[in-house]
């Protein structure tokens, strides 16, 4: 047990390790560096000189890699190309910004995709089913983008009940950025709990043809103990993985959902970053986001670790 | 001579099968809704050009953000364009794009995915690792990144979308292959003393392939979705080009009294996602594949 989680752990690490070669060879490989990039029709001569040497590229690639990888391990970015700011203070409030964004959608889509899930699951093909099946195929497939702008189409513009665009600067406190939040958190909990609800139903779907359950139906078991008791705990296991992946999928959805309604998170400085060509930025927020990724799967892996009895047993047989 | 019908029935039998397969989709309503609403985008596709009632980037003041009508049936845009002629132009650059990205990615993503599966060990341990890493950086950041330094050509987009969206299959494909690995026709095939490439060729591609093609329709909605998205953000097609996304886009800031320039768009480039969705559903469904319980990676 405690063997597999350092090794989830250690993979993990590994993951991030390449994650970290693959952004800095990839920003180094493709045409134009930092300096030419900034610089434009002035990267010439001393220009050009005088900026390679302020951002430190005058020395060996590898030699660039490892003072900028320790660097990173420490939290410390560099400096960002057009802000002349430290990386870390353009991001401390913008992570802070979309945390506060993806945790109130994860709050509310959790627990409406495991009620929706189970509902559609137990009345399989039923109209229950077919109904709320029909429109978590509508949520899920339709581009964040498009749901978002029809929200505020419809919300903000017709309805006129909520602001359609987020104009707070970007250290605003909580309280006031409330009401700005409703709709991005309505336009990204709506995808996020499609596509769970639809992991939730098939597990829910492949444990009530178990043959457990099939037993326990033949014992007598009254069906909602059953359901309690014996379905759900086992089939809500493998869709932890499934989530996970889902929540860390959707970080590219949060990206177009930030640049929609104006928020200033992680995902609007993704944009302004790449359109700045703002390489230093860019490869902070490649290993940020990366860890995130890796940072959920490794907890959903430890989670399905600890709550799986099979595989405890299976460690002691060893 | 008998080698030679044994071959013709094959042939015969997978036409068969194909249509076989294309009616069973269509038995189910989500199926048939999904295949007519594809193959209704695919037919637009081609013969939009020759239908299209005016010139999709002929610009006119005086006809600025005019309400449907019967001339404009879905009004004009903010530079006067009209709004129906660009929004059935709309989908021929990402259909096309998207639709040979979904090839390149099938491609690779298949083909790594099963020798990684089939020779294991340290290069498949270090392949899945690479996989992993890059499955880890948003596929948004890394598109963004290709295309802002590569820019934005159709040389760089499917070679490019075809990569980002491949990796996903590599897995799926190993999965498959490891399923069929230790079956007895494959330990009997190395007996026999069959190289790689054929064991590769005769025993496990014919019997991953539903699962690959399945993986395939799906990255494919998924791939429109990214592309689309790319140009709603201003890093996709080029402006003249009518494209949904750029169109979404262009519309959104006037669409407090112009909402019909952002509709319109939003009806094509959704049905048609849906349309490929349900479609790719109907297919898994009809090849026996469940794809609801597998997150998109």
């Amino acid at each position: 047990m405690l063997f597999l989680i350092i090794k989830r752990i250690l993979l993990g690490f590994i993951t991030l390790f390449i994650v970290s070669i693959i952004t800095f060879v990839g920003t180094e490989v493709l045409p134009g560096d930092a300096c030419t990039t900034y610089l434009e029709r002035q990267a010439f001569g001393e220009q050009l000189e005088a900026c390679y040497r302020r951002l430190g590229l005058n020395v060996p690639a590898y030699e660039r890699y490892v003072s900028w990888a320790l660097n990173a391990i420490q939290g410390d970015f560099g400096y960002s190309l057009s802000g002349e700011m430290p990386i870390k203070d353009v991001l401390g409030p913008r992570i802070k910004n979309s945390l506060v964004l993806a945790s109130a959608a994860i709050f509310i889509g959790i627990p409406i995709a495991l009620i929706l899930g189970i509902i559609t699951a137990l009345w399989r093909d039923k109209l229950p089913d077919v109904a709320i099946s029909t429109v978590t195929i509508f949520a899920m497939t339709i581009p964040e983008f498009i749901s978002a702008t029809l929200l505020i189409l419809i919300i903000a513009i017709w309805l006129e009940w909520l602001p359609g665009i987020v104009i707070v600067p970007t250290d605003v406190s909580f309280l006031e950025l409330l009401p700005n939040i409703i709709l991005p958190v309505v336009a990204i909990a709506m995808i996020m709990t499609a596509h769970m609800a639809r992991m939730v139903r098939s597990s829910v779907i492949q444990v009530m043809a178990s043959e457990y359950v099939q037993m326990a139906i033949l014992k007598g078991v009254p069906y909602w103990k059953m359901v309690f008791k014996h379905v759900l705990p086992n089939a809500l296991l493998p869709a932890i993985n499934v989530v996970a992946l889902t929540i860390a999928w959707l970080l590219g959805g949060v990206v177009v959902t930030e640049v929609v309604f104006n928020y200033p998170g992680l995902g609007r400085l993704v944009i302004e970053s790449i359109s700045n060509r703002d390489l230093p930025t860019v490869q902070a927020l490649a290993i940020i986001l990366a860890s995130i990724y890796v940072s959920i799967n490794l907890l959903a892996d430890l989670l399905t670790l600890m709550l799986n009895p099979r595989l405890k047993t299976l460690q002691i047989r060893k | 001579m008998k080698v030679d019908n044994i071959y013709k029935e094959e042939k015969k039998s997978a036409f068969a099968k194909l249509s076989e397969i294309i009616i069973t989709m269509a038995s189910r309503p989500s199926g048939l809704i999904g295949l007519s609403i594809l193959v209704f985008h695919i037919i637009l596709a081609f013969t939009s050009p020759y239908i299209a009632p005016h010139d999709f980037k002929a610009i006119d003041p005086t006809l600025m953000l005019q309400a449907p009508s019967a001339e404009y049936w879905f009004g004009t845009d903010d530079l006067g364009r009209d709004v129906f002629t660009r929004t059935i132009l709309g989908g021929r650059t990402a259909l096309t794009i998207t639709f040979f990205g979904s090839l390149i990615a099938l491609l690779w993503g298949g083909l790594l995915g099963i020798f990684c599966g089939l020779v294991g060990g340290k290069i498949d341990d270090v392949v899945m690792r690479i996989v992993d890493a890059f499955l880890s950086i948003p596929w948004i950041l890394a598109m963004l990144l290709i295309v802002s330094l590569l820019g934005t050509s159709t040389e760089v987009l499917i070679p490019a979308l075809g990569f980002f969206y491949g990796k996903g299959i590599v897995r799926v494909a190993r999965a498959a292959t490891h399923d069929v690995i230790a079956k007895d026709f494959i330990v009997s095939a190395r007996a026999r003393g069959h190289s790689n490439f054929s064991i590769i060729w005769n025993e496990i591609i014919p019997n991953v392939r539903d699962a690959i093609l399945v993986e395939g329709a799906m990255r494919w909605s998924w791939m429109l979705l990214g592309f689309s998205s790319l140009s709603f953000l201003g890093f996709g097609v080029s402006p003249p080009t009518p494209d949904w996304g750029l169109m979404i886009s262009n519309a959104r800031g006037l669409m407090s009294f112009a909402y019909w320039a952002v509709i319109a768009p939003i009806v094509g480039l959704s049905s048609l996602i849906i349309g490929i969705n349900l479609t790719a559903d109907a297919f898994a469904k009809a090849l026996g594949i469940d794809r609801s319980t597998k997150a998109p990676v």
